[in-house]
């Protein structure tokens, strides 16, 4: 190890030059150089996550900060449980975690399959695909709401003319039934490539004599592909499922700027709820309540999530 | 490795697959060409259906964006002097004059000072935690890195609140230095993971080398660790940029007036009757370009990024 060695030929050097080369103890040195880090985390992300706490046992409102706070116990808990605002949030959320998962991860494994079979140019295309996950969700989803404009949007017209219908015919953003579709096909246009990404890692890990040695023993493409393609992918897989799970779990950016959470509240996921409730009803207390219930069940999936990828990554 | 192998996949295969690919990714970037070329339109071309692929440009879309103007009566407009510039000739071409510059020049300039203040604090805080993680035994150092990931798992909504009411006592809130603060508490669990990774990667080897020479443990993190991880510093840089860049939550619950950065404001560019499409467009235009330069520049070092160093090349 460093510090024995370091410890070593500071002991074979005389006591006033070891101090010298030592300086301050390592041990000093390690603290100070995670304390800033460590303190910064505390400040502005523990901290915060322990007042939510407390304000989530309070009556508490933030626009009337003069008011008596009211200790209320788990009554705001308990009305979460039975808020059926929450639970439509939480079936909306479900219904753009479901579907965007599946489809980023079936088109993005298939780009991924396809740019590994290494086509001539393979790499510039695949810088142009990843350019939408870099940009701003916000900026993105705004400019989305003009490309699905019933009349003059971008997105009408094209699908329009591939199905022959009229392009004013059909509202993505305005319609109750398209309204869930039309964030589910942005956040796909805008993260497959994420997934693409991690597969194309995934796929280029395999070593090419493992598919000599299939060939060898004559086993079939398709076998070749279910077999020995897909398991080894299956970590890489699992991994960009988790990151995207966990980002689409906390949606607000890009819903909040294609439909609002409209019409209605059809398309309000758990974020844009949780929002309304805390800065625009300032029902602090409640949604911090909400914010704990949120926080606890992302993370709590993540984990039993993390345990299983853990399993697959150890066959 | 020989000429001919059995794994390559055949040339049909490979014009199959390369057709897909390209085919794919032109309709990707069907948006992206859209708001580029609805930044050159005028506003009722930028509206007319069907949809114009050609069209005259024009840089009207620009002036709008970046000038707040107001109607003038036809008489007005002919007591009023030649117009001084471009910009002046296309408004009075509208029935409208230019009374002074918009917000977006402030906003974009608000957006530069926060993404690399809070790049720039989080680099250095991340740096040196990321190296005492690699190279000390710090008690713990598995639960540590966890925590450091797991702040990122809180919806941003949550945490906001308290930060609402912490910022507003404090001060802080619409203020630079609170938002800086803000993302670089958000950034450096990012920071902390990606330069452990590439500092792991330098051989412990050349500081005990140094170190034994006479350097001191500051000296040898300065003079042989920092030039070594310059280039994984240096990307670890641009991914929190980005972030910083693109972040919208927390700006718009934070920020409204002095310290308001470009993605909350963007959407909010009002035209006579509407949106302002082409201003819109515009903007959009001016705030993605730089990231999309940086990621063709950084397509190499992309994946470590995006997954928290979690896949290597």
């Amino acid at each position: 190890m460093n510090d024995t060695l370091a410890d070593r030929a500071a002991g074979a050097t005389p006591p006033a030059l070891a101090r010298r080369v030592v300086g301050l103890s390592d041990r000093a040195i390690a603290w100070l150089f995670v304390g800033p880090t460590i303190f910064l985390l505390l400040a502005i992300n523990i901290f915060p996550l322990l007042w939510t706490v407390y304000l989530s046992f309070t009556d508490y409102r933030a626009n009337r900060p003069n008011r008596d706070v009211e200790w209320v116990g788990l009554r705001n808990y308990e009305r979460i449980l039975n808020d059926s605002d929450i639970w439509l949030s939480m079936q909306a959320t479900a219904h753009f975690l479901i579907w965007t998962i599946v489809l980023q991860v079936v088109i993005g494994f298939a780009l991924a399959w396809l740019i590994n079979r290494k086509f001539k140019g393979n790499d510039l295309w695949t810088t142009i695909i990843v350019l939408p996950m870099m940009l701003s969700p916000a900026v993105v989803g705004n400019f989305w709401t003009f490309l699905y404009q019933p009349q003059i949007g971008l997105f009408n017209y094209v699908v329009a003319w591939f199905t022959g219908q009229d392009p004013s015919s059909f509202e993505m953003i305005g319609s109750v039934d398209l309204a869930p579709w039309s964030i589910v096909i942005v956040d796909t246009w805008m993260w497959t490539p994420f997934v693409m990404l991690i597969c194309l890692a995934g796929l280029r890990s395999i070593p090419d004599y493992i598919y000599e040695a299939a060939e060898i023993d004559r086993a079939s493409k398709l076998r070749q592909f279910f077999t020995l393609t897909l398991p080894m992918v299956l970590p890489f897989l699992m991994l960009a499922i988790l990151f995207r799970g966990i980002e689409n779990f906390k949606m607000f950016d890009l819903v909040v700027q294609l439909t609002g959470g409209g019409p209605g509240s059809i398309t309000e996921l758990a974020s844009i709820n949780l929002k309304r409730e805390a800065f625009e009803k300032w029902r602090t207390g409640y949604s911090s309540a909400f914010a704990i219930v949120l926080f606890v069940t992302v993370f709590g999936l993540a984990s039993i999530y993390v345990k299983a990828l853990n399993k697959v990554k150890e066959r | 490795m020989s000429a001919w192998s059995i794994t390559e996949p055949s040339a049909r295969q490979k014009g199959i697959a390369g057709f897909l690919v390209i085919t794919y990714a032109l309709i990707t970037m069907l948006p992206l060409l859209w708001i580029f070329l609805t930044g050159f339109k005028s506003p009722p071309d930028s509206i007319s259906y069907p949809p114009k692929v050609l069209f005259s440009p024009t840089v009207e879309g620009y002036v709008n964006l970046f000038t707040t103007r107001t109607r003038v009566s036809p008489s007005q407009l002919a007591e009023m002097p030649p117009p001084e510039n471009f910009a002046e000739e296309i408004v009075r071409s509208r029935d409208m004059a230019i009374v002074g510059p918009s917000k977006f020049g402030d906003r974009f300039l608000n957006s530069v000072i926060i993404g690399f203040g809070s790049t720039f604090l989080s680099i250095v805080l991340g740096t040196l935690a990321a190296y005492a993680f690699s190279r000390f035994r710090i008690p713990f150092t598995d639960d540590l890195m966890f925590f450091i990931l797991s702040t990122r798992m809180m919806p941003p909504i949550a945490v906001a609140i308290p930060i609402f009411l912490m910022y507003r006592t404090l001060g802080l809130s619409d203020t630079h230095l609170g938002m800086i603060l803000l993302y670089t508490a958000v950034n450096i669990s990012l920071a902390v993971w990606l330069l452990k990774g590439f500092i792991d990667e330098i051989p412990r080897e050349y500081e005990e080398a140094a170190l034994i020479d006479g350097y001191t443990r500051f000296q040898a993190f300065h003079k042989v660790v920092l030039p070594q991880a310059a280039t994984g510093i240096a990307s670890t840089a641009i991914f929190c940029l980005i972030f910083a860049w693109n972040e919208y939550a927390f700006a718009v619950l934070l920020t409204s007036g002095t310290a308001q950065t470009a993605p909350p404001f963007i959407p909010t560019i009002i035209g006579v009757g509407g949106l302002d499409w082409p201003a819109v467009a515009a903007g959009a235009t001016i705030f993605l370009l730089p990231v999309m330069i940086f990621t063709v520049l950084l397509r190499k070092h992309l994946l470590r990024g995006i997954t928290f160093g979690a896949v290597r090349k």
